[in-house]
């Protein structure tokens, strides 16, 4: 098993009065892929947005690469290598691909952007992913599915030489031949050596490509297990009540805020 | 059905399926054709009712397609369309700027009083009124350095140092005036629409009426202030090149154009590069080639309807324009902070997690808007010769925005372009000016005007949701 890429350790987030994480632990590994569940309101989404700079963590240890690091936005979390697909996408309808996969940074000088290199390097990305179910990356994103712009979301996270690649529900709002496509992806992803966080509801998702499972409850790492060792029912056991036989919190009673 | 083009790097670009860069014209017109269906209709409504508008016009008035009559139309529009270039920008970040019409009118009342009291602004406005303006540029500095809009900055400066140095009338020093005070105002609205968070309906709402009263106070109620003696600030909007240099102008912009579009084909073709087929790049420079030396040829002609006096040549508001379009597109197309641009209206959310500064893009956009709309300002006092209390008041916001907005420019933001404000300037100015020739009282001007207006809004929010549908 090879050294953690991104280690997490005793992290805390609160909202005002809401203590939302608590002592939370996360090991990401190069070339696997850690699916973090849990129910609503667990805490996934938040764990996520302190990973990638858009909240900071009240106390805790973040490792990148064995180094202590301290990311306090998205552009320290960017400059490590972290990148995150959200949910909601978060893709310009108004540009095309390649627009889209360099917004915020682009390529050439100020005044000038070096359209050229944008194309060359968003098309080589797409192919070393296999994508090929776009028709051109001059595309608009308005005009491509939902399974398209998920895909341009999660290649757009791997343009940047991204080591640690989190993925929000990623097929959530997604039909069966593209989330197909999506968890082929991801699969990828972790094929080329990036640590892959997969935040999902779906279990069958869960089992299919991830190697971990991360199970928060309320706040609260749960578990993280080995996807192998573990049954489907374990998992939905630790979901929902943070236990399951030896697996899980100790006391979960005490896990209520 | 595709062709794939000549992939430079080998088996890793060809490995990417179904991508095609080259299209054939046929695929091409076909591929538009599509894309007008899926409610991507951009200026072409527009382009076609200007055609259409000519055409009524000339069968309806003699006059209408007199060379006099389109040198002074292109004069009489030009105004407002350098201020609809500037909406363009604010609406392209998905808000509204209401105060640009008054905004351009009260820079347009600090040039003429800087003209008029030979730059004594002190003399002109009093001793409280001056403080209060130097306050207020002081106050825009300062708001644009919070924003770290460096150019907001120094314009307000310049405004600053102009008022206080009270140095004597010249029209270039006028003109810069303008532009600066333009550009402060810029940086006000922006601060309070950007950072405080405010709807920039309401604010710039609020700012209309009080740019309104700070040209009330600067001329005066009923007083008039003449600018028209000034050559320089007359032939603004009233001169003309010269036979030479209309040529070189037409030599310069054709062949500009033309180097730019086909170097940047030939490139990207090179390159195996997403392009567009190669008739259609030179069919569209060569009907850029022949419409301009038409224009020039025309215009070139004497057109004065007096026999005792020559007036020929391209109206100094084509360069103008001409120069604002172009400076505008490349800023647009070509520059990161026109991407930011783009982004901040299709999706500010995604503009914000991509590291881009909304806050100060956004303000941006109103500090161009201001800026353009001063510059808007020069050419219609120098075009009627005179600032009056009404200047930039009435409809001028509002033709302006409509000249966005039936160009093409989409209200909901992320969807524009610089010529679309032309387009729709033009349609408006000919609408004004067909109507006006053909005696029609004011009301039908108006309601006509309205109406167009109603119909391009129209078209703006079907083609969006046609375009939302044909999404998925």
């Amino acid at each position: 098993m090879s050294e953690p890429l991104l280690e997490l350790h005793g992290l805390n987030k609160s909202f005002g009065p809401v203590h939302v994480l608590h002592d939370v632990d996360l090991k990401v590994r190069a070339g696997e892929v850690t699916a973090l569940v849990g129910d609503n309101g667990a805490g996934k989404s938040t764990l996520v947005k302190c990973i990638a700079g858009i909240h900071a963590a009240d106390s805790g240890e973040v490792r990148f690469q064995g180094e202590q690091v301290h990311i306090r936005g998205p552009k320290d979390a960017a400059e490590l290598g972290i990148e995150v697909v959200y949910q909601d996408l978060a893709l310009a309808d108004n540009l095309d691909i390649v627009q889209n996969m360099f917004l915020g940074r682009e390529r050439g000088s100020g005044w000038l952007l070096d359209e050229a290199s944008m194309e060359r390097a968003a098309r080589e990305t797409l192919a070393s992913l296999s994508v090929r179910t776009v028709k051109s990356v001059r595309t608009p994103v308005s005009s491509l599915s939902g399974g398209q712009r998920q895909t341009v979301a999660i290649a757009k996270s791997v343009l940047w030489d991204s080591k640690v690649v989190l993925l929000d529900e990623p097929t959530a709002a997604l039909g069966v031949a593209q989330t197909r496509q999506v968890l082929d992806l991801v699969r990828r992803l972790a094929e080329q050596g990036l640590g892959v966080v997969l935040i999902s509801h779906n279990m069958a998702d869960v089992f299919e490509v991830s190697d971990r499972v991360a199970v928060l409850y309320l706040g609260r790492m749960a578990a993280e297990v080995t996807t192998r060792d573990v049954t489907h029912g374990q998992i939905v056991e630790l979901i929902t009540a943070g236990r399951s036989g030896e697996l899980g919190l100790a006391r979960p009673d005490t896990a209520t805020v | 059905m595709t062709q794939t083009s000549p992939a430079p790097s080998g088996a890793a670009i060809t490995d990417f399926g179904i991508d095609t860069t080259a299209m054939s014209t046929t695929e091409a017109i076909r591929d538009y054709v599509a894309r007008l269906r899926g409610g991507q209709l951009g200026s072409l409504p527009a382009a076609l009712g200007l055609v259409a508008l000519f055409v009524l016009f000339s069968s309806l008035s003699d006059v209408f397609f007199s060379l006099n009559n389109v040198a002074n139309l292109l004069a009489q529009g030009a105004g407002q369309t350098m201020i609809a270039m500037g909406i363009v920008f604010v609406l392209l970040v998905g808000e509204i700027d209401l105060s640009a019409g008054t905004a351009s009118g009260a820079a347009g009342a600090v040039l003429a009083m800087h003209y008029a009291e030979n730059g004594n602004l002190l003399g002109g406005m009093g001793t409280t009124v001056f403080i209060v303006f130097n306050g207020v540029l002081v106050l825009a500095a300062v708001l644009a350095a919070t924003l770290r809009i460096w150019p907001g900055v120094a314009m307000s400066l310049v405004a600053l140092a102009i008022s206080l140095s009270g140095m004597a009338a010249n029209p270039w020093l006028e003109m810069l005036l303008a532009l600066s005070v333009g550009t402060a105002i810029g940086c006000i609205t922006g601060f309070l629409v950007a950072r405080i968070g405010m709807p920039s309906f309401v604010v710039t709402l609020a700012l209309f009426l009080t740019w309104q009263g700070v040209i009330l106070q600067f001329i005066g109620e009923g007083g008039v202030i003449g600018i028209s003696t000034s050559d320089v600030l007359n032939k603004v909007a009233n001169g003309n090149l010269s036979t030479l240099g209309s040529w070189a102008l037409f030599v310069v912009a054709a062949g500009g154009f033309a180097a730019v579009s086909l170097g940047e084909h030939f490139r990207r073709l090179k390159r195996g590069l997403v392009t567009q087929p190669t008739p259609l790049v030179l069919f569209k420079v060569g009907i850029v080639a022949v419409l301009g030396a038409v224009a020039t040829a025309l215009l070139t002609v004497n057109r004065s309807p007096n026999e005792s006096i020559e007036i020929s040549g391209v109206p100094y508001v084509v360069p103008i324009v001409l120069g604002l379009l172009v400076i505008g597109t490349y800023v647009l197309n070509r520059t990161r902070y026109g991407r930011h641009i783009y982004a901040v209206g299709g999706n500010k959310e995604a503009a914000r997690r991509a590291g881009i500064d909304v806050t100060k893009v956004k303000a941006s956009a109103f500090v161009v808007c201001s800026s353009m709309a001063a510059l808007g300002a020069i050419v219609y006092s120098s075009k009627v010769g005179s600032v009056d209390p009404q200047a930039g008041g009435l409809n001028t916001l509002l033709f302006a925005v409509g000249a966005a907005v039936i160009g093409g420019a989409s209200l909901f933001g992320g969807r524009g372009k610089v010529i679309d404000a032309v387009i729709g300037g033009t349609v408006l100015a000919t609408i004004a000016n067909g109507l006006g020739l053909l005696q029609q009282p004011a009301a039908v001007v108006a309601i006509v005007t309205g109406l167009v207006l109603l119909l391009a809004a129209t078209v703006d929010a079907l083609s969006r949701r046609r375009a939302a549908t044909a999404a998925r």
